[in-house]
């Protein structure tokens, strides 16, 4: 039990597009660069969607401004949700 | 369905300049076509090659892509073809029974539909490029290889709407032309058509046209003319032949130097709102680029562009132009330039609020980013990076220290910096009368600013249009004295307002001394011809 490890924050997004098409693409690449399981809300209650999947996460329409909740539950669970709070907040861009 | 005999004039809204002749190629939906369904289980495996096939296609497109924005749309399309979540419902439909391609087909439609019912337009965007994806997989469970018809020369397309990929997928030279029912003249495929010069008519309305219909398609004033008579055809056929000969006049002066009757030269630079432009130009056209608006970069859909994305176009920009310099100004968004997320909303007067350089001091994040795709992209050509909307020396002073900054950064990490220059547009008052008092290496006069600043006379308020003239002597003064401050400290000097390819304006730019214009691609010919009129005596 204690071998899995959990971690969340929230962040916000400020990308002038929201969660749209690149964004997504950007985000989902790099959660799957993870082995933990990753899940993004729009609120803390949830619901939760896979954040490995660009459809799920495109399905969510996250505007602008929207405060991104994250978890992760796996090994790396830190590491994941340490560097997806990291993309969001540098935009999305690929080189930090 | 339009008589076959009688002309027919189709009146939609014009997206690409040209004129073609030719006849009605109608693009069937390929949706609709039956195919013999197989069990369940045959049906799922086929699904299963179609998408790995579709997802194989798109990654062979995309290597074949040089611009950003084509490859990020396709990038976001084998994303989805790469996700199951995307394919599952649709298998369980077909294990429900259903036929491959209906369960696929209502997958894409169910996701499209609730794409288009998203408030932000960003989303309700992306249901197009999922029904592009519906249909490419459609088209291979069709068994069709190809993805799009080959279209015989003179084809004049007609479609509902036409996706980026079928565009790109197809040879659109020798007079083949687009005419859509839908589409929109802001859309993704007519800015593509304006690029490679293809002329496209859009928003035809609901038209049912006989293939092989014969048909003239007026790229200009948005018509398609079915079923054209005799003198229908002469006047169009004289149109095209006079339309042709005025590029070719113009092209030829165009790629000669502009020189002064009394034989002074004058360099002409070009304008450039969007990369792609370059495709079409000579780069002896010009003597270098002499505006580049980034802001081109910032309005794609998807939200601000990454460090690499700038850095590719700008190294784009750098190699067309050879060894001429190219000036790339830095983000000038704000006044009638908004970029979302960026600039102040319901600023109340935004002419005079947070923008150009102020915009960027006040986001550091964002204009560092840009700094380090400019300062990569400098060992590529010959750099000037230009600072707009600057009015005190000490924004100046601040970008150039931002500039060091980012310079010594790129070194830290191992990366060249090349040479380059730092310089700022003249467009505000203040900097026009203090030039002396700042520190850079180059001006570029901005004279559209500069004129509604100097007047008091907005660009957007038309009832006060008569005040805000580049021929006024206040501005005309104060371009004679931006002149001698360049002259006096050895500095360059341009313009790159609309004032320099106007013909009222320009022989009174010339009078001022001015020596190099920055101007529209196709506005080149014209300053030439006027250049070459002009002499000291002519014009006091």
């Amino acid at each position: 039990m204690s071998e899995t490890s959990r971690a969340q924050a929230t962040v916000l997004l400020t990308h002038e597009a929201g969660l749209h098409a690149r964004p997504s693409v950007s985000l989902t690449k790099r959660a799957k660069q993870f082995r933990a399981r990753i899940q993004l809300a729009l609120a803390p209650d949830g619901p939760w969607v896979d954040a490995k999947s660009i459809v799920k996460i495109m399905a969510t329409k996250a505007p602008q401004g929207s405060t991104l909740h994250l978890r992760a539950e796996g090994e790396d669970a830190d590491t994941a949700i340490h560097e997806l709070v990291a993309l969001v907040e540098r935009d999305f861009e690929d080189h930090g | 369905m339009a008589d076959s005999q009688a002309p027919v004039c189709l009146q939609g809204r014009p997206a690409s300049p040209g004129l073609a002749a030719g006849t009605v190629l109608v693009y069937a939906d390929g949706f609709r076509q039956r195919r013999q369904a197989g069990t369940s289980g045959e049906e799922q495996e086929a699904l299963r090659m179609a998408l790995q096939q579709a997802a194989g296609d798109l990654s062979a497109l995309m290597e074949r892509i040089d611009d950003a924005e084509t490859s990020a749309v396709l990038e976001f399309q084998v994303a989805l073809l790469e996700d199951d979540n995307l394919s599952e419902p649709a298998f369980q439909r077909i294990g429900g029974g259903e036929p491959a391609d209906r369960a696929f087909r209502a997958v894409i439609d169910a996701m499209a539909a609730d794409y288009r019912a998203a408030a932000d337009e960003y989303f309700a965007a992306r249901a197009s490029d999922l029904e592009d994806l519906g249909e490419r997989v459609i088209r291979l469970l069709h068994g069709e290889a190809t993805v799009c018809p080959r279209l015989p020369i003179g084809a004049i397309l007609l479609a509902d709407d036409l996706s980026p990929s079928r565009f790109l997928a197809m040879d659109w030279s020798n007079d083949r032309a687009i005419a859509l029912r839908r589409g929109s003249p802001t859309a993704h495929v007519a800015m593509l058509a304006r690029s490679r010069e293809v002329p496209m008519v859009v928003g035809l309305g609901d038209v049912g046209v006989a293939a092989d219909t014969p048909a003239l398609l007026d790229g200009e004033a948005g018509t398609l003319l079915l079923n054209p008579g005799g003198e229908d055809r002469a006047a169009f056929r004289q149109r095209q032949i006079a339309l042709r000969g005025e590029h070719r006049e113009d092209a030829q002066l165009s790629l000669l130097p502009a020189r002064t009757r009394d034989g002074e030269a004058v360099s002409v630079h070009l304008n450039i709102a969007d990369p792609e432009e370059l495709r079409r130009l000579d780069p002896a056209l010009c003597d270098g680029i002499g505006l580049v608006r980034t802001e081109f970069l910032f309005h794609g859909r998807r939200g601000l562009p990454d460090e690499t994305e700038q850095f590719e176009v700008y190294r784009r920009l750098l190699r067309w132009a050879e060894d001429r310099p190219v000036t790339i100004r830095t983000l000038d968004a704000g006044g009638d330039k908004p970029v979302a997320g960026l600039t102040l909303v319901g600023e109340a007067n935004p002419f005079l609020g947070l923008r150009g350089v102020r915009l960027s001091l006040a986001h550091p994040a964002v204009f560092r980013v840009q700094l380090r795709a400019l300062l990569r992209s400098a060992c590529c050509g010959r750099l000037r990076i230009m600072i707009p909307m600057v009015s005190v020396p000490r924004e100046m002073t601040a970008a150039r220290a931002l500039v060091h900054e980012v310079r010594e950064e790129l070194q830290a990490e191992g990366r060249s910096v090349g040479d380059f220059e730092l310089g700022m547009m003249v467009e505000v008052p203040a900097a026009a009368l203090t030039l002396d008092a700042f520190q850079v290496d180059f001006y570029s006069i901005g004279s559209n600013d500069l004129t509604q600043y100097l007047l008091a006379a907005g660009r957007d308020a038309s009832a006060v249009a008569d005040l805000a003239d580049p021929l006024e002597p206040a501005v005309l003064n104060t371009i004679a004295a931006v002149v001698a401050s360049a002259r006096r400290r050895g500095l360059p000097v341009s313009l790159c307002g609309d004032a320099g390819a106007d013909p009222r304006v320009l022989p009174h730019l010339l009078a001022t001394g001015l020596r190099s214009v920055s101007v529209a691609p196709a506005a080149v010919g014209r300053v030439k011809r006027i250049v070459n009129d002009w002499s000291r005596a002519s014009h006091g």
